[in-house]
């Protein structure tokens, strides 16, 4: 009854479907996009002009609204001159995707407006460094203390509380604390990457940790495990596919903190790119480089996700992500 | 009902009570003395057990069974050291027990093999917590992978095995550790019938050919009457010991004596204590609710 078809609630999907969906999801948007661009009956509420005529305003390339270019164009008429021509465009800031995916490329190859401008992989590979040294630093504390607060009762009550407070504190509001301690380059930037992370790191990882089932913990102290060991060769074993899962999760997070980080202080690493080309209107750069974001995220997460698999042979719901 | 008024429980055949001469002889392995536990709830102090006693001699295998609610699970948690208790003692060897050890093997009734390790290294998990080194654990985990019939499954994981196979490597597991008693709480409950009287026939040759003491819980009056030399009848609210009945059918027992007149009476003699014949007091909540079923179809329309 229903549960064959595309709305089958719950199925598991067939390998075709699977990827035909996976693909649809990013070709539906994408196709939005086309029409929006490439149809000029979709929106395009703008008309660039391609002939001024008498119009003394007008440049050729120029884009003006379209109820401006109707209005000159009545008022030539009326007034016998001749008439400006153009063609229905979008704003500036919407470019199509053909030019986007140019850009892929070409900001690669453009040298920076700026002498000693980073170029983007120097951007890039910045952004990626802020990225990691926070997560990381976040982890070394964040991934031994949640694991603590899971197992023990005490320490849990003892830090959570105010974990639970800090962590409502937005990130981005310790930047200038963070600059007036850190100075202005990487350290602010990491620091704020690690504030965003460390608090939800804590809570989650306890909360992972307390969903270990408790009978295979008495189970291990029947066979007279303790203490120490307890944990070691019972709660970290039990909990890594989940808190594995968990820190994917939470370098997602870290990766929304990046932009404002990098607008602390000296503005660095890709957002500087970012801004650098909006400055310059060069949206169609601004596009590319905010879609690579998704794209290096995505990658990261999908390779591990795929190391996942092979690193847990025994977790069983990995398999069903 | 026939049955028991030919033969009583309580009649032992020369060779049956022999045993128990022989098995009464040896030394005293665990031994519980006057042990209660009570805790608070929301309606106040609730006792969960009442003076419990009884002695487990070396290689005996005694069974636990009690209705619904009669602490039987509570008793066994306290044995293994998991639960606390408020008053008495629980004197394995002589010694006073602290907290869970080695020394008191479990096996529960959710299996509680560790996902992350294969049959083999979970054999040898309890080995290598006690500082046996790795060769020797291996090789000892192979042994008790060999007895318990499971040495071609030595690499899977657990998620791979059957139930009955899980709680084989649970059973071979807790026995590497070769602790004085082994505990078990209603091991086998999530099994189906058939596989249940092939783990229970292989329990008992496990336990034949080696030297443990077993304490298992169970609700299921034939597999206590199958497996036990004693069994413990424990009665509820509080729980406390009923009687402490010597199981008069003789071994080596197999599916045969599920019919013999011993077994019978000793089934009706449980069925008695733990289902007594309109009980007033000690009824399970269960019973409280009597669904009135109304007709829903036809009148005409009858199914037998």
């Amino acid at each position: 009854m229903g549960q064959t078809g595309w709305f089958a609630v719950r199925a598991a999907l067939t390998p075709q479907r699977r990827l035909m969906l996976g693909i649809g999801s990013f070709v539906l948007p994408l196709m939005l996009w086309c029409a929006v661009s490439y149809l000029p009956f979709v929106w395009h509420p703008q008309v660039l002009i391609t002939q001024p005529g008498d119009v003394d305003y007008f440049q050729v390339g120029m884009r003006v609204d379209k109820d401006v270019f109707r209005d000159e164009s009545q008022a030539m008429k009326e007034a016998g001159k001749a008439l400006p021509m153009g063609e229905p465009a979008n704003p500036v800031y919407l470019p199509a995707p053909h030019e986007v995916l140019k850009a892929f490329y070409t900001a690669f190859t453009t040298p920076p407006e700026q002498k000693d401008a980073p170029w983007l992989h120097e951007s890039l590979w910045q952004s990626m460094q802020v990225i990691f040294w926070g997560f990381v630093l976040s982890s070394l504390i964040g991934v031994p203390l949640g694991i603590v607060c899971g197992t023990y009762s005490a320490i849990a009550r003892l830090n959570e509380p105010f974990i639970e407070f800090f962590r409502y504190l937005p990130a981005p509001a310790f930047g200038a604390l963070a600059v007036a301690i850190l100075g202005i380059h990487d350290g602010p930037k990491i620091a704020i990457i690690v504030i965003g992370t460390f608090f939800q790191q804590v809570l989650v990882i306890s909360n992972t940790t307390r969903k270990l089932d408790f009978a295979l913990l008495e189970a291990a102290m029947t066979l007279g495990t303790k203490r120490w060991r307890l944990i070691s060769r019972v709660v970290v074993p039990g909990i890594l596919p989940d808190l594995y899962r968990d820190q994917r999760v939470l370098l997602g997070w870290a990766w929304t903190y990046l932009i404002v980080a990098e607008l602390i202080g000296t503005s660095s690493g890709i957002t500087f790119f970012i801004t650098q080309q909006a400055r310059y209107q060069h949206f169609e750069n601004v596009y590319a480089a905010i879609a690579m974001i998704g794209i290096i995220g995505l990658g990261i997460d999908l390779t591990l996700a795929w190391l996942g698999r092979r690193l847990f042979p025994w977790d069983r719901s990995a398999g069903k992500q | 009902m026939n049955m028991t008024t030919t033969v009583s429980y309580l009649d032992q055949s020369d060779s049956v009570r022999e045993r128990f001469d022989r098995l009464k002889q040896r030394e005293v392995v665990l031994e519980v003395k006057g042990l209660g536990k009570t805790y608070e709830s929301h309606q106040g102090p609730v006792t969960a057990l009442e003076d419990i006693n009884f002695k487990t001699h070396r290689r005996e295998f005694v069974c636990v069974i009690g209705p619904s609610g009669c602490g039987k699970s509570t008793l066994i948690r306290i044995l293994a050291g998991l639960e606390s208790y408020s008053s008495g003692q629980v004197l394995l060897d002589g010694e006073p027990v602290q907290g869970p050890c080695r020394d008191r093997g479990m096996v529960f009734q959710g299996y509680t093999l560790f996902p992350w390790l294969t049959v083999k290294k979970n054999v040898m998990f309890g080995l290598e917590v006690n500082d046996t080194g790795r060769t020797e654990a291996e090789a000892q985990a192979r042994q008790w992978l060999e007895l318990v019939g499971l040495s071609k499954f030595a690499d899977h994981y657990p998620h791979q095995l059957s139930g009955g196979m899980k709680q084989r490597v649970a059973i071979a597991r807790a026995l590497a550790n070769q602790p004085r008693i082994l505990l078990m709480d209603e091991p086998f409950g999530a099994l189906d019938a058939q596989t249940r009287a092939k783990m229970q026939n292989h329990l008992l040759e496990i336990w034949k050919n080696i030297d443990i003491t077993i304490l298992f819980i169970t609700h299921d009056l034939d597999e206590a009457i199958f497996l036990a030399d004693r069994i413990l009848v424990l009665k509820a609210h509080p729980g406390s010991v009923q009687e402490l009945i010597e199981v008069p059918v003789p071994r080596p027992r197999s599916a045969m004596h599920l019919t013999s007149p011993e077994f019978q009476a000793t089934k009706a003699r449980l069925e008695a204590l733990i289902h007594p014949p309109q009980a007033e007091s000690a009824h399970s909540e269960d019973d409280d609710v009597m669904p009135q079923v109304i007709r829903m179809t036809d009148v005409s329309d009858n199914v037998e």
